[in-house]
């Protein structure tokens, strides 16, 4: 699939010679969800307000369909939407005015069918009359996506869309963020909900002070960097441990009954097989078995020490 | 061009004058009122005539200057300013706008504003005095170039402000008093010659009175400086702006 967006060596520093983007690379390719996921402050922003013109980069380039978004900024701007990470609205101003308004902003004609269409979509047809201070905030988050998608864009930056909205807005935007995606639309996301980008995402980026420190297909990056933990419950607790248990470093729970071990998914050997053969040889007998994998979450905190611990070494 | 998208902020910022359109029409006409009670009755009563011309009416190019010149201003440095303060900047910053075509779409409507306010300030004066308008289009040339000219300037002010307080400084400090000092309730000519000499420094002196030359032929100085003056400010404020928006100041990180 073709890339619709390639960043190359982009390195951004703000006014205090803060260094808030460092040689970033990074391609998407068209149609597919993007998380670019990081610690607050780490440059997610940034990224994504210089790709879409809010703030000014100091070197590199970046690309959309091919085109340079400095010298073609009318082309490319077109096929751009960006939902911001704050409740950036005019208040005294209707939903239906403020939708109608972006579209207008982006070059595009009056299309009164397709706006009603999208403000239906977004459960905010009925609303399209109130001001924007008589909403809640979930739906003054709805009328940034459909201030964003106002002018059918084909890229579209989600800024920590689902911030400060409760559990079941959430999935609500999820399956927007999934019906908009299946409809065409690449989408990017920043969050720092590792569960969010687990549940959305294909590929995902890591990235920490200003460098992208990681980027791959989200299941790859769970199996590759995955540990796995194979718990085995025991009918009889395991009183001290000997025999041919004794190799194996593995913890028991509480009531000395469950046995895990973790392995790692990249690693030749598991042990697995020898183990259950060792716990059978010393007499135990298995009532169940289990295995859990790592989330991404664990592995982003992982990648994240091990960086910050990079950094300081440095 | 991006037409679509200069109208939607034309639009806008024209739909917040309906919004609030009482308020926008009720102080100018208010304040009109007001002056011709003050400057017209009392003081008229005293200076029956300046230049032949009786001085309810000749006070009106001034008055409507004064109005224009601050509404100009207030206009195009909220309207830039707001959605600053409020972050909906983004949006704007995000379309596939040039930089020439936010300055119109703002620029426009402020100046709109103003000319809507100074066509109603002169229908207003109609209730309390004779209003002459010997060359008209003279007269729409010099109000419609000044209307453009301070709201470039109001647009400056609303790119650099950094607080609504920030807004009022320049308006306050510098613009009602060179407006006031610069011949609108009188002419130069009623002043010292040292003070005349002094005149002639303020640039809001050679706007009133090619406006006032407008309406009853009369002025202060030559038409043609006049005309000269208001283009140099129009030029200085393009140029201001122009450079802002290349280095991204105040706008863009």
């Amino acid at each position: 699939m073709k890339n619709i967006l390639e960043i190359n060596n982009v390195t951004k520093f703000y006014k205090n010679s803060v260094k808030a983007l460092e040689d970033v690379n990074l391609n998407i390719k068209e149609g597919e969800i993007f998380a670019l996921l990081g610690p607050n402050g780490a440059g997610k922003s940034t990224l994504i307000n210089s790709i879409c013109g809010i703030v000014n980069f100091n070197t590199g380039t970046i690309k959309i369909n091919n085109m340079d978004i400095v010298k073609n900024y009318r082309t490319t701007r077109k096929i751009t939407g960006i939902v911001p990470q704050e409740l950036n609205l005019e208040s005294f101003e209707t939903v239906w005015n403020n939708v109608n308004y972006s579209r207008g902003l982006f070059g595009k004609k009056p299309d009164h069918n397709y706006i009603e269409k999208l403000l239906k979509q977004l459960s905010l047809w009925d609303k399209k009359d109130n001001k924007i201070k008589e909403l809640s905030g979930g739906m003054k988050r709805r009328v940034l996506i459909a201030k964003a998608l106002s002018h059918q864009p084909k890229l579209l930056f989600l800024d920590e869309p689902t911030a400060s909205v409760d559990v079941e807005l959430r999935k609500d935007m999820w399956d927007v963020v999934k019906k908009l995606n299946k409809d065409g639309v690449t989408i990017i996301l920043t969050t720092h909900y590792i569960e969010e980008a687990e549940e959305l995402s294909d590929r995902v980026a890591v990235i920490n002070d200003g460098k992208i420190i990681l980027v791959d297909e989200k299941d790859k990056l769970i199996k590759k960097l995955g540990e796995k933990t194979i718990k085995i419950e025991l009918f009889e607790s395991v009183e001290k441990i000997n025999g041919n248990l004794s190799k194996y470093n593995f913890t028991l729970d509480q009531t000395n009954k469950i046995i895990s071990h973790t392995y790692n998914l990249n690693s030749n050997t598991t042990d697995i097989t020898e183990l259950l053969n060792d716990v059978k040889k010393d007499g135990y007998k298995i009532k169940d078995i289990n295995t859990e994998q790592s989330s991404l979450e664990e592995i982003f905190i992982k990648l994240i020490q091990e960086n910050n611990n990079e950094l300081v070494r440095n | 061009m991006n037409w679509y998208g200069i109208k939607a902020i034309y639009i806008h910022e024209m739909e917040r004058f309906r919004r609030t359109l009482f308020q926008s029409l009720a102080s100018p006409i208010i304040t009109t009122s007001l002056y011709f009670v003050v400057f017209g009755s009392a003081i008229g009563s005293r200076i029956t005539e300046i230049d032949g011309i009786n001085y309810g009416s000749y006070i009106v190019p001034g008055m409507i200057m004064l109005t224009i010149l601050t509404q100009s201003i207030s206009n195009a440095s909220f309207a830039f300013y707001f959605p600053r303060f409020t972050n909906t900047i983004y949006e704007i910053l995000a379309a596939p706008l040039s930089s020439f075509e936010i300055v119109l779409g703002f620029v426009g409507a402020a100046a709109s504003k103003s000319l809507i306010i100074g066509c109603v300030i002169i229908l207003t004066a109609n209730f309390f005095v004779d209003v002459r308008i010997d060359h008209p289009l003279l007269m729409m040339f010099f109000l419609i170039l000044t209307s453009i000219t301070f709201a470039l300037f109001g647009f400056i002010i609303g790119m650099y402000a950094e607080g609504f307080e920030g807004l009022q400084i320049i308006p306050i400090l510098i613009i009602t008093p060179l407006v006031f000092l610069g011949g609108s309730f009188y002419s130069i000519n009623m002043l010292p010659e040292f003070w005349q000499k002094i005149s002639l420094l303020n640039p809001v002196l050679y706007l009133i009175s090619g406006f006032r030359y407008s309406f009853y032929e009369v002025s202060d100085v030559s038409l043609l400086t006049s005309t000269l003056t208001i283009l140099t400010i129009l030029i200085g404020c393009i140029i201001f702006i122009t450079y802002t928006f290349s280095k991204g100041y105040r706008i863009k990180d």
